[in-house]
């Protein structure tokens, strides 16, 4: 019965799921006729022949009707062509899935500084609120939303790279010539972009644990003689997770959009690079394309965020 | 980074507010709120008052000024330009802050729009919160870029950008605040007593989403302004001669190590800007959450 | 004289507002007996809840302060304790249930994790001999079919199916003392007497004492056996259950009495007391209810009333009335 109803949920879920993608197509579509103006003849310059712009006007489908350009669009989408850059020779989804596994290792290695630190002390500030331990946590958390990341990241790089030469002020070494390598060229970056987000978590955390720790079921636990590592730990900890799941999917949202500028910075090949290089060529097919692809990646993670959610509570399970 | 759209999520819960003198005289006691409010308010004075307090054209370049470092003269230094790099921090603020205030303006009253409607009429409400589904799954970061990208690099560009990235976290606030209300006694006892439902929406239910929106635009405020300036330092955002907080850094990023004054003070702005518009959101849900003002 | 299980004196409970400390226990004593059944009775805002709270050291830490006041349990001054001796006491010596059955179980924990903490907390039990033994407290408290709701999470149960859980948590170490904080209050009125009853037999096959606070005096009536009336923070009125209904000697139990329902009663209207308890905060320099009370007389107002002993096992906070009743006796 239990197994049916979450099935149940998850198939809802996916239902949702649909529309929204069929959205983000058409958003995307859109994104291009934003442009003031002909856009062959931004794309390829103003100084471009008139046969060149009418080359890119042929090669985009510029020529045709609007519902028709819109058509070939959903098409081409659906067969999983997500169209091709103009200046890169490359289509949109190799281009993406070259540089994917910069931006991966950068997200992943912030999110993993994130997680437990922002965890960490967003309960500890919850669990001491209203002493100098919670004003002296939470007053990191304020800067760590409230800093630029690329101010600070051009900071970090003057003192730990031009100063003190601790790690390669730019530049990118794949895992493959080795951990040690890899972790040197992604550790500055990861760090500085995980500021916004352990600020952003722990703030998100105290929140949820202070709720929580008012709870009657919190006191029912000290009653019944548990230390307070365990009434904290187990009983507080499990019930705000639960919110904080809820958060993960604005943290990875976060990540992949603070790695475009992170990335700018130190010179990192990865898809935020690539995007902010190709709208500066105009490069829109790529842009576009582009955010498409993290478009649906983001809608796949909403659901299986949500999913998660409704796994740790029995409440929503249940119903 | 400054990409999130969800100033916090207790904000949801902000809808009994306290009203009047009461509310006013706490808010003036607590303390994030009077140092928030004073920086923001310092800040707004300078970026207004900006001709007054610092009479050099923030474009006028004097080549044998160059690099010059802070100084009786030059109080945080000049630029490769030889620009004054005070006064163009202080017309940077014109533009952070403006852009700033009209993102919250804009986004504010089309989510307050769009929020009421999607509670009210459940037939649109499905529609409507789809298109912000979408809207948030692209990073909202990178939204903004695509859009500014496409629209070209003006002010008015970055903010529509903004706008559109930062509504969709809006229209969830105001909506499920409405949802709340809608099923709170008072409005039921004025739709029982036959009251129009454009008056029911105007007189109970707009009214009691304001302050949960009213928290939330408050952090809108600070991300909208650290994107601007992410989206400027990118160069995408506002384009020099125009002075703008990023734009500036980001000229003074290829100087960093000798002439480290350009990019340290227009950071030190931003940041502190970022800092009280949080504060003062802080302060404010502190204010207007009831759950999480008592019992402690 | 036998020392009694638990006896609290003098104690005195004060939170931190903004304006500084205000008082909601005021001089509080009381005993409990080995076996005892002590009903503690007002309403809400009387200080009867912080006084339980305060044994067990459950209040908020930050916020609660006890300037003056013993303890002491078993011979022991709780007061004096903190960290693991506390720890092993709760649960395992005092144990206490609480008013809202819905809200004081852990809605991510099954109930069979929730009952067996506490066993292997202060018994060491884990695995099938917890299991066991956590079916077998399901069953003493009459939960049906205690094997497969066991491993239900809480909120499939009903208000009155979750206090018997609380109840299997609370008794899972045969405590000596259980602290029932109205734990019928938010249940319908059929399962308040089947949660009275379990209580009671409950009491007698375990032999622990129990101490009842609730607001209704028809509970406490049915299940004390001996009553403390509280008000704004002070014990008004101390006495066995019977004489207390029988002659109430202060003006607020007098209230109290004739505010129960009664089915057989041709009163057209129920009596009330009229205006409500003062908060901590507000001065009042004599007795604390003189501004509710129909007998007031000049010099109530001026001093605060001491307890005195009326009759054998009875004492009350208010002067006057003992006056008045000793020479109506005598």
């Amino acid at each position: 019965m239990e197994e049916v109803a979450l099935i149940r949920i998850v198939a809802v879920k996916f239902l949702q799921a649909v529309p929204v993608i069929l959205i983000i197509s058409i958003l995307a579509f859109l994104l291009l006729s934003l442009l003031p103006g002909d856009p062959a003849l931004i794309i390829a310059g103003e100084q471009a022949s008139p046969a060149a712009v009418e080359q890119v006007r042929r090669q985009l489908g510029l020529d045709r009707s609007f519902l028709e350009q819109l058509g070939i669009w959903l098409f081409n989408l659906a067969q999983g062509n997500f169209g091709s850059s103009l200046v890169l020779n490359q289509s949109v989804l190799s281009a993406v899935a070259e540089r994917l596994p910069v931006t991966l290792s950068l997200a992943a290695l912030s999110i993993s500084f994130t997680i437990p630190v922002g965890v960490l002390l967003g309960s500890v500030a919850a669990y001491f609120r209203r002493t100098w331990i919670d004003s002296a946590v939470m007053t990191v958390a304020l800067l760590g939303v409230s800093i630029p990341a690329f101010w600070i990241a051009i900071l970090g790089v003057i003192l730990f790279s031009v100063q003190l030469g601790w790690v390669p002020s730019s530049g990118f070494t794949p895992i493959s010539q080795g951990v040690g390598p890899w972790f040197a060229s992604l550790a500055l970056p990861a760090l500085i972009l995980s500021l916004f987000q352990i600020g952003f978590l722990a703030r998100m955390t105290r929140s949820a644990m202070l709720d929580v720790l008012g709870q009657d079921y919190i006191r029912t636990a000290r009653a019944k003689g548990l230390s307070e590592w365990r009434t904290v730990g187990k009983h507080a900890l499990r019930n705000a997770l639960i919110l904080i799941i809820t958060a993960t999917g604005i943290l990875l949202s976060a990540a992949i959009g603070g790695s475009v500028i992170i990335e700018q910075v130190f010179a990192l090949p990865g898809i935020g690079r690539m995007v902010v290089q190709a709208i500066l060529a105009r490069d829109y097919p790529l842009v576009q394309g582009t955010m498409l692809i993290l478009g649906f990646t983001f809608v796949m993670i909403n659901l299986i965020v949500d999913i998660l959610y409704t796994l740790a509570d029995p409440r929503v399970r249940h119903d | 980074m400054t990409d999130t759209g969800l100033g916090s999520l207790t904000t949801v819960h902000a809808i009994a507010a306290p009203r009047g003198y009461g509310a006013w005289r706490r808010l003036l006691r607590h303390r994030s709120f009077v140092i928030g409010s004073s920086i923001i308010l310092l800040l707004t004075l300078a970026a207004v008052l900006a001709p007054l307090i610092s009479p050099v054209d923030p474009s006028a370049m004097r080549v044998r000024f160059r690099f010059r470092p802070p100084s009786q003269a030059f109080w945080f230094g000049t630029d490769m330009f030889g620009r004054d790099v005070f006064t163009r921090v202080l017309y940077g603020a014109r533009v952070s802050l403006f852009v700033g205030f009209a993102v919250c303006v804009v986004s504010g009253l089309c989510s307050a729009i769009l929020g009421v409607i999607a509670a009210q009429f459940r037939r649109l409400d499905g529609a409507i919160m789809r298109l912000m589904d979408a809207l948030m799954s692209f990073p909202a970061i990178l939204l903004a870029l695509g859009i500014a990208a496409a629209l070209g690099p003006r002010v008015s560009s970055v903010i529509i950008a903004l706008t559109v990235a930062y509504i969709p976290a809006g229209v969830r606030i105001v909506r499920a605040a409405a949802l709340t209300v809608r099923e709170m006694d008072f409005v039921q006892a004025a739709q029982v007593s036959g009251a129009s439902s454009l008056r029911i929406v105007l007189r109970h239910i707009l009214p009691n989403c304001l302050s949960p929106l009213l928290v939330h635009l408050t952090f809108i405020f600070a991300y909208a302004m650290l994107a601007e300036a992410a989206l400027s330092f990118l160069g995408v955002g506002i384009q020099p001669p125009i002075a703008s907080w990023g734009n500036i850094i980001a000229e003074g990023r290829d100087y960093a190590t000798e002439a480290w004054w350009v990019m340290l003070f227009p950071g030190i702005a931003i940041s502190l800007a970022a800092l009280s518009l949080n504060l003062l959101g802080d302060a404010l849900g502190d204010m207007l959450d009831p759950r999480l003002k008592g019992g402690e | 004289m036998i020392m009694p299980l638990l006896s609290v004196r003098n104690l005195t409970v004060q939170f931190r507002v903004d304006s500084g400390w205000v008082t909601a226990v005021d001089d509080v004593s009381l005993d409990v007996g080995e076996g005892d059944c002590v009903g503690i009775v007002g309403e809400s805002g009387s200080g009867k809840s912080v006084t339980a709270l305060s044994i067990l050291q459950l209040h908020q830490r930050a916020t609660t302060r006890i300037p003056s006041g013993t303890i002491t349990y078993q011979g022991q001054d709780l007061l004096r304790e903190r960290g693991s001796t506390m720890r092993r006491i709760r649960g395992s010596e005092i144990a206490m249930i609480f008013q809202d059955p819905m809200s004081s179980l852990n809605p991510v924990l099954t109930i069979a994790d929730q009952i067996s903490e506490t066993l292997r907390q202060h018994q060491g039990l884990t695995g099938v001999a917890a299991r066991k033994r956590v079916v077998e407290l399901l069953g003493l408290v009459r939960i049906p079919d205690a094997t497969r709701r066991a491993d239900d999470y809480p909120h499939r149960l009903s208000g009155g199916m979750r206090q018997r859980v609380m109840i299997a948590m609370a008794i899972a170490c045969k405590p000596r003392l259980l602290i029932a904080d109205e734990p019928t209050t938010a249940l319908d009125v059929t399962i308040q007497a089947q949660i009275l009853e379990l209580l009671r037999d409950l009491r007698k096959e375990l032999k622990m004492s129990v101490m009842l606070i609730s607001h209704d005096l028809g509970v406490i009536a049915e299940f004390a056996q001996s009553v403390i009336v509280m008000y704004a923070g002070r014990v008004v009125e101390e006495a066995p259950v019977a004489q207390l209904f029988r002659r109430p000697v202060h003006p607020y139990t007098v209230g109290l009495i004739a505010a129960v329902p009664k089915l057989d009663s041709d009163a057209p209207r129920l009596a009330t007391i009229a205006g409500r308890i003062p908060g901590p905060q507000e001065i009042i320099v004599g007795c604390r209810f003189s501004p509710r009370c129909a007998l007031v007389q000049p010099r109530c107002r001026d001093e605060p009333p001491l307890m005195q002993p009326v009759s054998d096992g009875q004492s009350a906070r208010c002067p006057p009335r003992i006056l008045v009743l000793g020479e109506r006796h005598g």
